[in-house]
């Protein structure tokens, strides 16, 4: 790899976004975002269907470019203008939709752009590495040299989740990546979240399943239309998670949740 | 799983997975991969024994050695061009203008070395800087205005072949002296007989060779490598068929030195789609550009080497042509030269819808159209009959490519 940046210090800041907007057309995608990533860090980025998460992270990942607003990388701004340039300063992203190539094998798509010796391909220590990964993932692939069509959902999103480690990255964004997964693969990326964090990386996780936030994450940041809609801890009770969600304390969850309440009370009674 | 790997190896802990490593599952591995549509270089074969079981049995000159060089030769000129197109295939993109582009290569040799006295090499490096000229700008218009391939190449087809007829100016055909060594290399010289014995022991050799370091490679890192015997077999099955062919050839003139060429260019080709970081961003940004550019590939770069290495490729097809030819004329790169070139390299096995080929498809596929075109030829049929039955041969080839993308997708092998 090329000259990284050097490993932040515990605790620094390493990205900082300010006024982050984005339009699609007349959509406004995300407006005004603030977010803080420190090292050692887990965020998760909560909000209902629509709230602008993946439009955010594919902003960081260079995907998109912002229609306006400032991004700082190690105290220093920067235009994330491309896939490439964020990659380049360890920017690693598992994207919802996993943006793997349906024609290529599990290996060609895990050193995708990044080869081992371009002129001439290592495969062999390609392999090793691929399997090596996939271990640490608890990854159920049967072969690695079968092309990644042939995989189930659950198979692709370890092998999203192992790519974006390969690259030694500083920030690691993972979005939803447990939806498909297995009890014991979740288990896993849980466990790996932890792990990456330890080793001093941020992350940044998105999921609909508060139980797994909780579990892994420090801070909570919540989204909704497009906008920030509060910071929460991981203490935080779930019906103040779900109001900030769906932005009403009276809302269909509640509502639900007092239903089977009071069901619950009239049987024993 | 086998017995004779006790030790269970990196890549085959999955219980799941069969492997077989006897020849009974070397067959069984490949039975399976036909049913799921991977057909592989399966169609050409069946093709070129269907051709030449038809054609001879309607004039025995077909198969007679000499028929076949000449066949050879014929095949250097438009392959040549058709591994170009593998090139632009393999991102789901297509130049329609390779035709036009071999014909203004043409036309440039007559003009700069015969008329203007230009030496010959400037000549030819000037017809190849044009064909990498135009290619870059197809890739500008795709990759800054977003203009599809098609309706660019399309447009250049014409005009690349008003650029051809412009500079040749009202005389139209100029003929390229035969004593020249252009000419010389277009329809007289051959390997000398020793030389292509030895080439032809070369590929197995190799074969064996990369095998064996691979195998030692894999097994040094844990992993699994495939049994010595079959590695040995095939290699010495290639070798077997290659210098049976190469002593038929001999019992007529032997082997071309173009043709050689055309191999050479084709092996490089297909080392930089098989082993190289290029290659690989290739068929990825084929199978999925998005994909492509998420994982950091230069996607613009890529399109950009694809459509200048096509239209240089065509250029240097259209000087082989008129070396073939000894003449730079109108004619030169018209009628079905675009279509055989395209024919040439779904026929061996590159598909259309990007991701998917090799630069074997257009050595393979070349030769089944020039056995059709010079089997109709020998049958003193008209060009309106041959254009007929290529038309439909690539119609055929194209149902075959759909047909089988079909079935992969749903098999799962992408
Ligand atoms: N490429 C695009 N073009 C136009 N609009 C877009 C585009 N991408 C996202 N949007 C819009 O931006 C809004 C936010 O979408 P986004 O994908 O970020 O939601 P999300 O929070 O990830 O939702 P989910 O939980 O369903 O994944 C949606 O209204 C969507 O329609
Ligand atoms: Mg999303």
């Amino acid at each position: 790899m090329q000259a990284r940046e050097r490993l932040p210090a515990k605790g620094e800041r390493i990205l900082s976004l300010r006024g982050v907007t984005k339009r699609f057309g007349a959509v406004s995608a995300l407006t005004d975002i603030e977010l803080d990533i420190h090292a050692g860090e887990v965020v998760a980025l909560v909000g209902d269907n629509g709230a602008g998460k993946s439009t955010l992270v594919k902003v960081l990942a260079g995907v998109h470019q912002p229609t306006a607003g400032s991004i700082e990388y190690m105290g220093r701004p920067v235009t994330l203008d491309s896939p490439a340039k964020a990659l380049e300063m360890g920017i690693a992203t598992v994207f919802q939709d996993l943006a793997l190539c349906e024609n290529l094998d599990v290996v060609a798509n895990l050193f995708l752009g990044h080869e081992l010796s371009p002129w001439r391909l290592d495969e062999v220590q390609m392999e090793v590495r691929a399997w090596t990964l996939l271990k640490e993932l608890a990854a159920r692939i049967p072969s690695v040299r079968e092309p990644i069509a042939s995989l189930s959902g659950g198979q692709r999103q370890t092998v999203a989740i192992a790519r974006s480690l390969l690259l030694d990255p500083r920030i690691i964004m993972l979005d939803e990546p447990t939806a498909a997964l297995g009890v014991a693969q979740t288990a896993e990326v849980l466990n790996l979240i932890e792990r990456v964090r330890d080793r001093g990386l941020g992350v940044i996780i998105i999921s609909h399943n508060m139980e797994d936030v909780r579990a892994v994450a420090d801070r909570i940041v919540v989204l909704r239309l497009g906008r920030n809609n509060g910071v929460f801890t991981p203490e935080t009770s779930n019906q103040d998670l779900v109001a900030a969600i769906t932005g009403a304390t009276e809302n269909s969850v509640s509502r639900r949740q007092g239903r089977l309440a009071a069901e619950a009370g009239g049987t024993t009674a | 799983m086998t017995t004779d790997n006790d030790k269970t190896t990196l890549d085959r802990a999955d219980a799941r997975v069969r492997h077989d490593d006897s020849l009974k599952g070397a067959i069984r591995d490949f039975t399976d991969r036909l049913r799921s549509g991977d057909l592989g270089m399966l169609p050409v074969i069946v093709g070129l024994v269907l051709i030449s079981t038809v054609f001879s049995a309607l004039n025995p000159v077909f198969l007679a050695p000499n028929n076949l060089v000449n066949l050879l030769f014929d095949c250097a000129t438009v392959g040549v061009i058709s591994l170009g197109i593998v090139c632009v295939l393999m991102l789901g993109e297509i130049d329609l203008s390779v035709g036009s582009m071999s014909g203004l290569a043409s036309a440039m040799i007559g003009v700069l070395w015969v008329n203007a006295g230009v030496s010959l090499p400037l000549a030819i490096v000037a017809a190849l800087a044009t064909g990498a000229m135009i290619g870059a700008v197809y890739a500008t218009l795709y990759n800054r205005l977003g203009m599809p391939s098609f309706v660019s190449t399309l447009s250049g087809l014409l005009a690349i072949l008003g650029l051809q007829l412009y500079i040749l100016g009202p005389t139209g055909s100029i003929n390229l002296p035969f004593a020249s060594a252009l000419v010389g290399f277009g329809q007289l010289w051959i390997l000398p007989a020793w030389l292509s014995y030895l080439l032809g022991l070369l590929p197995g050799a190799v074969m064996v060779w990369v095998g064996l370091s691979v195998m030692r490679q894999r097994t040094a890192a844990g992993l699994s490598a495939q049994p010595l015997g079959r590695l040995v077999l095939k290699a010495a099955a290639l070798t077997v068929g290659l210098e049976g062919a190469i002593y038929y050839l001999h019992l007529g003139r032997g082997v071309p030195v173009m043709f050689g060429l055309f191999v050479l260019l084709a092996v490089i080709l297909n080392y930089g789609l098989t082993r190289t970081q290029w290659g690989r961003s290739m068929f990825a940004v084929g199978g999925n550009r998005e994909a492509a550019r998420r994982s950091g590939i230069n996607v613009r770069r890529i399109y950009l080497s694809a459509f200048m290495l096509c239209s240089t490729l065509a250029a240097l097809g259209g000087i082989l042509s008129a070396a073939r030819l000894a003449s730079s004329s109108q004619q030169a790169g018209t009628g079905d030269v675009n279509l055989n070139a395209i024919a040439a390299a779904v026929i061996g096995g590159t598909s259309l819808f990007g991701g998917r080929g090799s630069a074997w498809s257009a050595v393979l596929g070349i030769i089944v159209i020039q056995a059709i075109s010079n089997g109709l030829t020998l049958l003193n049929l008209s060009s309106s009959l041959r254009y007929m039955i290529t038309g439909g041969v690539l119609a055929i080839a194209v149902i075959v490519d759909s047909l089988a993308r079909q079935s992969r997708v749903s098999h799962g092998r992408g």
